[in-house]
């Protein structure tokens, strides 16, 4: 018995048809994963499904039987259809049982009603067995535990769809298991779920039918079981993407960094390693191992305790990034949203900022040839994708807005370039052209810290690999004479 | 409780009353006269003005906006309503009537300039005052109002306490309209959907919309309180001073604007209670009281405000960045 139908649905912006002709259909409580690369359409559709854009004339949407040319954001909520975007939409100012019971400051009467919103919130909670404190304000809490709570809003709300764009991209782990477990308990409580991810493996741990959708077109329904994480790929982009580990020469003379004994009270202890120009060295490890903290101390944003970092050969003691950055190292942060770019100034801006001085004439004023030639010359050399280097950062893709944050940093020539979580949230064709990028740069002669969660990223496109853990490196991998389940197993036991 | 205390010991609202605690008992001390009745109504009265505003100011920063125009509103309602009151017999209905009806359809106007036009609030208020303000000077050529009616600088005098030797304290319209304004403003925020909304779109406005709240509307409710509030403050200011002046309002929103950012209301929307502006008044007028009991010039008083401003707004980014940098994983 299907919930949501979507009959010969198409969606045209302007000249670009972004949904072509699409079937959609989904069965009640079921858990259903919806595939596709930037810009495939997928986000088109969730938008139609829950009433953001009207899909256009001709498409027919069915949820319960019902009929419908298009819906409107309220109708879909009230035919309990609720959206859980990635940036979750909650209130940080405000408790968990409010967040949970927003929807109740809708209503009538004018006076709002303290005791319903605890009862909706409490009630919420324990039909899907979580238990979260309801007076706690939402800026206090991890961001697995806000993401429960954008679900029990969603409960609360009479979800009978809960869709969830990418809501495993910032979880570690473990929260992600607890996720997926939550999602099978939404189902065993009849409610459907349609996930939205770039996470191939947890996909189709847990889906029971896989959609396809390329270029607008809905390639087909598949069942989850007996699919693979290529044959997905395949589909999605008609290209495999085979990664092997690589046996790089590099040469092990004078190494560029040096690094001894390091440590800082609470975040890392006692690290030692060797970075040779050329190398690309892997660090993974859980999140909260100290990885982050590492890189901000190599990259002088935070003083060790202990221990001492050389630079060919010579201590170097940063006062402050500025000093890294002169040194040679450049660091590109995790969050790149938040900690890289101006989402909305121009791309070129965002690549010319770090090195803004060096632009400047013999005047002081920053002449418009060199700042465009420098733009120019990053956006061919990472090969980004942008109609005009004017536009907002905004408008670009998860991966090309990556490539800025990385052509901003090489503007500065840095001889080491430290990438924190590069390809979180960015799809897979996005990840091949970051890896590329590394690989190119490290040909060069450029050293490169990779940090990641991704056994595969660090196992492929590193040459070495170090598993951190609590603040310590407790594994080394040569990367071409190691698997996966080595790796994994240094990570996870 | 031990786990309520322990939430309120991490608010602003907290420090803000350890502070007023320590110079209340220090001036105390310090000036004995301080500490009488009568300069707790004396300074109750002459900052009801300021209190009344800063209420409604609470609740344009929580809705994540701010309003630089109400002095220049006050103005205007003030003047047309005792000038109307000087020739009609009005009374007090009338003239709060008057001072309301242009406080919110000013505040409105305000809103639908932010709202429509999509432009910074702080810019568009602080032209609509310029405009507000220019046209009051024209149009009164800047002459003040020494008349009032009787019955109107008679006020209200409710006699509530009695010393020993007959001398009587009362309530006066300066403590009833400040009173107001707070129980009202607290019942708005904490126990109106409106301001749950309000509330909640100060803290994501994105979020607010896609819950179905009506955002346009909700800005426009949170402008046209601050003119209301505008509006009646007017009125208790001109029956304090027994006397209208153009040129009295304008160039002194320094205070209220202290105040609610020293109750922790942020600039950038979604905090601050009222208990929180309470306290920031208090601190306000105590700073600004006993520098003037210390003999402390005039010309100072100025120069602390400012400061305080630079004092609560650091301690509060201080609190966020703590909240959201050092510490990202508190569960």
């Amino acid at each position: 018995m299907s919930f949501l139908q979507i009959n010969k649905t198409s969606k045209r912006f302007g000249g670009v048809l972004a949904l072509s002709n699409v079937d959609f259909d989904l069965a009640k409580g079921e858990i259903h994963c919806l595939v596709g690369g930037n810009g495939s359409g997928k986000s088109t559709l969730i938008k139609i499904i829950s009433g953001v854009q009207p899909p256009d004339p001709g498409s027919e949407i069915i949820v319960d039987g019902e009929s419908y040319a298009h819906l409107t954001t309220v109708e879909s909520s009230r035919l309990g259809i609720q959206v859980i975007y990635q940036d979750l939409s909650l209130f940080p100012n405000l408790t968990v049982a409010e967040n949970i019971a927003a929807g109740l400051h809708r209503g009538y009467p004018h006076i709002a009603d303290w005791s319903a919103i605890r009862r909706m919130a409490a009630d919420a909670m324990a039909r899907i067995n979580i238990s979260l404190d309801p007076d706690t304000r939402v800026c206090d809490l991890s961001i697995a535990n806000r993401q429960l709570v954008a679900i029990c809003r969603a409960i609360a709300a009479d979800a009978k769809l809960v869709i969830m764009d990418e809501p495993t991209a910032s979880l570690t782990r473990h929260e992600v298991d607890s996720l997926l477990a939550l999602t099978l308990e939404l189902k065993r409580k009849g409610i459907a779920v349609l996930f939205v991810s770039h996470r191939f493996d947890e996909v189709l741990e847990i889906a029971e039918k896989v959609t396809v959708i390329r270029d607008g077109v809905k390639l087909g329904t598949y069942d989850a079981a007996g699919m693979t994480e290529k044959q997905l790929i395949y589909l999605m982009s008609g290209k495999t993407f085979e990664y092997e580990t690589a046996d790089r020469q590099i040469d092990r003379g004078q190494p560029l960094l040096s690094v001894k004994g390091l440590s800082r009270a609470g975040e890392y202890h006692d690290i030692s390693f060797d970075l040779h120009p050329g190398e690309i060295l892997g660090i993974t490890g859980l999140l909260g191992a100290g990885r982050t903290e590492l890189a901000l101390s190599i990259f002088g944003m935070s003083r060790p305790d202990a221990g001492e970092i050389r630079l060919d050969g010579k201590t170097v003691r940063f006062a402050s990034n500025t000093e890294a950055i002169e040194a040679g190292i450049a660091y590109v942060p995790e969050d790149r949203l938040a900690l890289s770019l101006i989402l909305n100034q121009p791309i070129s801006t965002n690549i010319a900022l770090p090195v803004i001085d060096s632009l400047a004439g013999p005047t002081g004023l920053i002449g418009r040839t060199s700042w465009n030639e420098l733009v120019t010359s990053w956006i061919n050399d990472l090969k980004i994708k942008v109609s005009n280097a004017d536009n907002a950062v905004r408008t670009l893709s998860g991966g090309n807005q990556q490539r800025v944050v990385i052509a901003k940093w090489l503007a500065t020539h840095p001889r080491i370039l430290i990438l924190d979580s590069p390809t979180v949230g960015v799809d897979f064709q996005g990840k091949d052209g970051i890896y590329s990028i590394v690989r190119e740069l490290a040909a060069k002669g450029l050293a490169v810290i990779l940090i990641s969660d991704e056994i595969p990223e660090v196992l492929y496109h590193c040459d070495r690999i170090f598993i951190m853990r609590d603040g310590r490196f407790t594994g080394e991998f040569m990367a071409h004479r190691s698997s996966e389940a080595e790796i994994g197993e240094a990570v996870y036991a | 409780m031990p786990k309520h205390f322990k939430a309120f010991a991490r608010r602003q609202e907290f420090w803000l009353a350890i502070l007023f605690a320590v110079l209340f008992v220090g001036l105390s001390i310090a000036r004995p006269n301080f500490l009488s009745l009568q300069n707790g109504v004396d300074l109750i009265s002459s900052y009801a003005y300021t209190g009344i505003l800063v209420s409604a100011m609470l609740v344009v920063l929580v809705a994540g906006g701010i309003d630089m125009s109400f002095a220049a509103v006050a103005t205007v309602a003030q003047y047309a309503a005792l000038t109307v009151a000087n020739s009609w017999d009005i009374g007090w209905l009338g003239v709060l009537l008057i001072a309301a009806a242009i406080g919110i359809i000013l505040g409105v106007i305000n809103g639908l300039l932010i709202n429509i036009l999509g432009l910074s609030a702080i810019i568009v208020t602080i032209a609509t005052q310029s405009v507000i303000f220019g046209l009051v000077l024209t149009a009164t050529k800047g002459q003040d109002i020494f008349s009032l009616p009787g019955w109107f600088t008679d006020g209200v005098a409710i006699p509530f306490h009695t010393t020993l030797d007959g001398y009587q304290y009362f309530i006066n319209v300066q403590m009833i309209g400040l009173a107001v304004a707070l129980a009202l403003t607290w019942f708005v925020l904490n126990r109106t959907n409106v301001g749950r909304q309000i509330y909640a779109m100060g803290g994501n406005v994105e979020a607010a919309r896609r819950i179905g709240y009506n955002v346009f509307r909700l800005n426009l409710f949170v402008y046209g309180y601050m003119g209301l509030a505008a509006g009646l403050a007017s009125i208790v200011h001109a029956q304090y001073n027994m006397s209208v002046s153009p040129t009295a309002l304008v160039g002194r929103e320094l205070d209220v604007i202290a105040a609610a950012f020293l109750g922790g209301a942020s600039a950038t929307g979604g905090s601050g209670t009222i208990l929180g502006v309470v306290l920031g008044i208090a601190l306000v007028a105590v700073v600004q009281n006993g520098l003037t009991l210390l003999g402390v010039s005039s010309y100072w008083s100025q120069f602390f405000t400012g400061i305080i401003i630079v004092v609560a707004v650091a301690s509060m980014a201080r609190d966020v960045r703590r909240r959201w940098y050092d510490n990202p994983g508190a569960a």
